[in-house]
């Protein structure tokens, strides 16, 4: 999960990062109140999670609670990069000396913890990569070990920081590192991290992605609301697999790797079949009980887009009968609900009985297919009619 | 032979008693694996009877080895506790451990595996999120059905489960001499390249399929390793065209950032190096056929 600005400061507040005060609006009579709350000039920041805010209007100085709520509803609404502002942020203004950068990020490629680090913040960091590499220090940090005092100055040396500003900086390294490991994150990353002409070091903007793994272990369950489209919503009440997409056929299958190629089939099916696409991504696991069936089902066929179901399984922990049951439960369950035609493949262990529970059950809405790619195709082929 | 897994595997399971780790312990011991014990440090000293056979309890992974011989640990142990299942396994120095928990946090998974590169990586670790390794006719260590296809030439490393089994069904007449599902996680212990090499080593392993998906870049690593040291022939399949950008598709790992992992890349990567890739699973298995055909 990706994190609102707003987020992201309030967790690095709770973690002791130093930041500047900062308020949510929703309106622009919130904007104005919040303004007031906080007194002076503020700026007035778009939540989305895009790059690129300044350029599209998306953030804007205000001198006063009044000028903050016609700032506000100029940004509210807005659509940057196709993401529309719903939610704005009123921070309190900084007078700013001096922009660095610093992130603290999973490195799959190295299987490790990576700092990088810059003394040139403020722009893109893919951006300084490619122009200006040798101003970006990364630093392998173990993911035993972590980000110690010694090793926050390690990076703020290699990142060439002026010697009396390298124990104010760490300190906050140390901290950011707290945020990155105590809260689960996968990154960690603030842009600019700021000295103000104060001689303060603060946390001018930062973006958090956390591990959806450890949330076992956190209570997310208010930032979460946020973030979610509301089939996914719903699909995650049920302990399904969803991921939402921009298309006709819906798409069951079990193991994340057989649904992610169940999609890509369909996908060069439908270009013979009017360019359908599919619709989400589900995968109901090893179990696949009828239960299981059912919700997801549900969850497919409550999305309006969906014209066709393709149900895609490889009989594997879970034998073909079994899943051929839990389809028959389901469309039991679901009785007129299940109204859009469905195609489903079944292969692997027990695979003609499977296919006989399915033929017995002689559903009108149901196709059994002999392959993955037949299956698609007759799916994309209903989508299209 | 066969890679990390053969048919002397003495196999240990953590886990054991729970109800995952009892299911596929009754599965493997069906499939013909060598399954010496459990480790539960709760029922240490007790025995489970599974499928006619007595399974003694220790109380570590140290002490079952000592008791057993084991060399393989399987680990069923859920998110909660799987980065201590895992650095146990490496304490007690264990040759293979096999980490099929789907769900472990990420920065327990990055640690377990930066304290098996501290240790001196004496132990091959797999996954976590995994169906685990499978010889056929051999051995079985993880919970790959041992029945969809017997041995053969052929071998397999895929980041999928269920695509694992998919394409052992459909080249299930030819066999397969190793499959290894190496996870879907963001951080694993055994890669791509680590299965290549095993594989280019292995006598009866005579063509190897590659499965691979969206998310980080073993594939292209692996692509890389292959054009400097793999003579045997590949074949590749990329799961994940069509997801979008910066959404997770299931595995953990399988998510595409910004320009970074997508299956176009990695599949021009293999491309680049002259490993043919399937556009579906069926083709990629037709490929393969046509290798067989001609060795």
């Amino acid at each position: 999960m990706d994190l609102f600005e707003y987020q992201a400061r309030d967790l690095f507040e709770k973690h002791g990062v130093p930041v500047l005060a900062g308020r949510i609006a929703d309106t622009p009579e919130e904007a104005e109140a919040a303004a007031k709350a906080i007194g002076g000039t503020v700026v007035v920041k778009a939540q989305v999670k895009t790059g690129g805010r300044g350029k599209a209007g998306g953030v804007k100085v205000a001198h006063s609670p009044a000028e903050a709520r016609e700032k506000a509803e100029a940004i509210l609404g807005l659509d940057i990069k196709g993401h529309v502002v719903k939610r704005v942020m009123i921070a309190q203004g900084a007078s700013i000396d001096k922009e660095f950068y610093f992130s603290v990020l999973l490195d799959r490629s190295n299987r490790t913890f990576l700092a990088l680090c810059s003394v040139e913040g403020g722009m893109e960091i893919e951006q300084l990569a490619v122009e200006r590499p040798e101003a970006l220090a990364k630093i392998p940090v173990s993911a035993v070990h972590g980000i110690d005092k010694a090793k926050a100055v390690e990076i703020a040396t290699a990142a060439k920081f002026p010697s009396e500003l390298i124990a104010a900086v760490s300190d906050v390294f140390v901290k950011l590192y707290d945020v990155f490991k105590k809260e689960d994150a996968t990154l960690v990353e603030v842009n600019p991290l700021v000295l103000t002409t104060g001689g303060e070091i603060v946390a001018l903007d930062g973006k958090v992605t956390f591990d959806d793994n450890a949330e076992f272990r956190h209570e997310r369950e208010e930032m979460e609301r946020d973030q979610l489209d509301p089939l996914e919503a719903k699909a995650k009440e049920m302990d399904l697999n969803y991921v939402k997409l921009d298309g006709e056929v819906g798409i069951i299958g079990n193991g994340a790797g057989l649904v992610m190629s169940t999609l890509d089939v369909v996908a060069y099916a439908g270009e013979r079949h009017g360019n359908v696409k599919p619709a989400n991504f589900l995968d109901i696991g090893g179990g696949a009980s009828a239960e299981v069936m059912a919700a997801g089902l549900d969850v497919i066929l409550n999305d309006p887009q969906v014209r066709s179901v393709f149900v895609n399984v490889f009989g594997g922990i879970t034998a073909c009968d079994a899943v051929a049951n839990g389809i028959v439960g389901a469309l039991n369950t679901l009785g007129a609900r299940a109204g859009k035609p469905l195609v489903v493949r079944l292969d692997g262990n027990n695979v003609e009985e499977g296919r006989r529970i399915l033929s017995e059950f002689n559903h009108p809405l149901v196709t059994l297919a002999d392959t993955m790619d037949g299956g698609a195709d007759k799916a994309a082929l209903l989508a299209n009619k | 032979m066969a890679i990390y897994l053969d048919k002397n595997s003495k196999i240990i399971v953590q886990g054991m008693t729970g109800a995952e780790g009892m299911k596929h312990t009754t599965r493997m011991l069906a499939g013909g694996s060598n399954i010496v014990g459990g480790v539960n440090p709760r029922k240490a000293g007790e025995s489970v009877d599974i499928s006619g056979k007595s399974l003694p309890v220790f109380g570590t992974v140290k002490e079952a080895m000592a008791a057993t011989g084991a060399n393989v640990s399987v680990i069923f142990v859920p998110p909660a506790f799987a980065k201590a299942a895992i650095i146990e396994a490496i304490d007690a120095e264990i040759a293979l451990a096999v980490a099929i928990t789907e769900g472990i946090p990420v920065h327990d998974s990055a640690e377990a595996w930066a304290y098996n590169v501290e240790k001196g990586k004496k132990t091959r670790l797999i996954g976590p999120n995994c169906p685990g390794i499978i010889s056929p006719e051999q051995s079985n260590a993880g919970i790959t059905p041992s029945n969809i296809a017997g041995k053969g030439p052929i071998g397999l490393v895929s980041k999928s489960g269920t695509l694992t089994y998919q394409m052992m069904f459909e080249l299930r007449d030819i066999g397969f001499s190793t499959a290894i599902g190496i996870g879907g996680d963001p951080v694993i212990g055994t890669t791509h390249i680590d299965a290549l090499e095993a594989f280019q080593n292995d006598p009866e392993t005579k063509a190897i399929v590659l499965i691979g998906e969206i998310g980080g870049d073993s594939e292209e690593k692996a692509a890389d390793y292959i054009s400097k040291h793999v003579t045997k022939p590949v074949v590749a399949y990329v799961a994940g065209f069509t997801a979008p950008e910066g959404k997770t598709m299931g595995h953990a790992g399988a998510i595409v950032s910004g320009s970074a992992g997508t299956a176009q890349a990695k599949k021009e990567a293999f491309e680049a190096v002259g490993v043919k890739v399937g556009k579906t699973p069926s083709e990629t298995a037709a490929l393969m056929r046509e290798i067989i055909a001609k060795l």
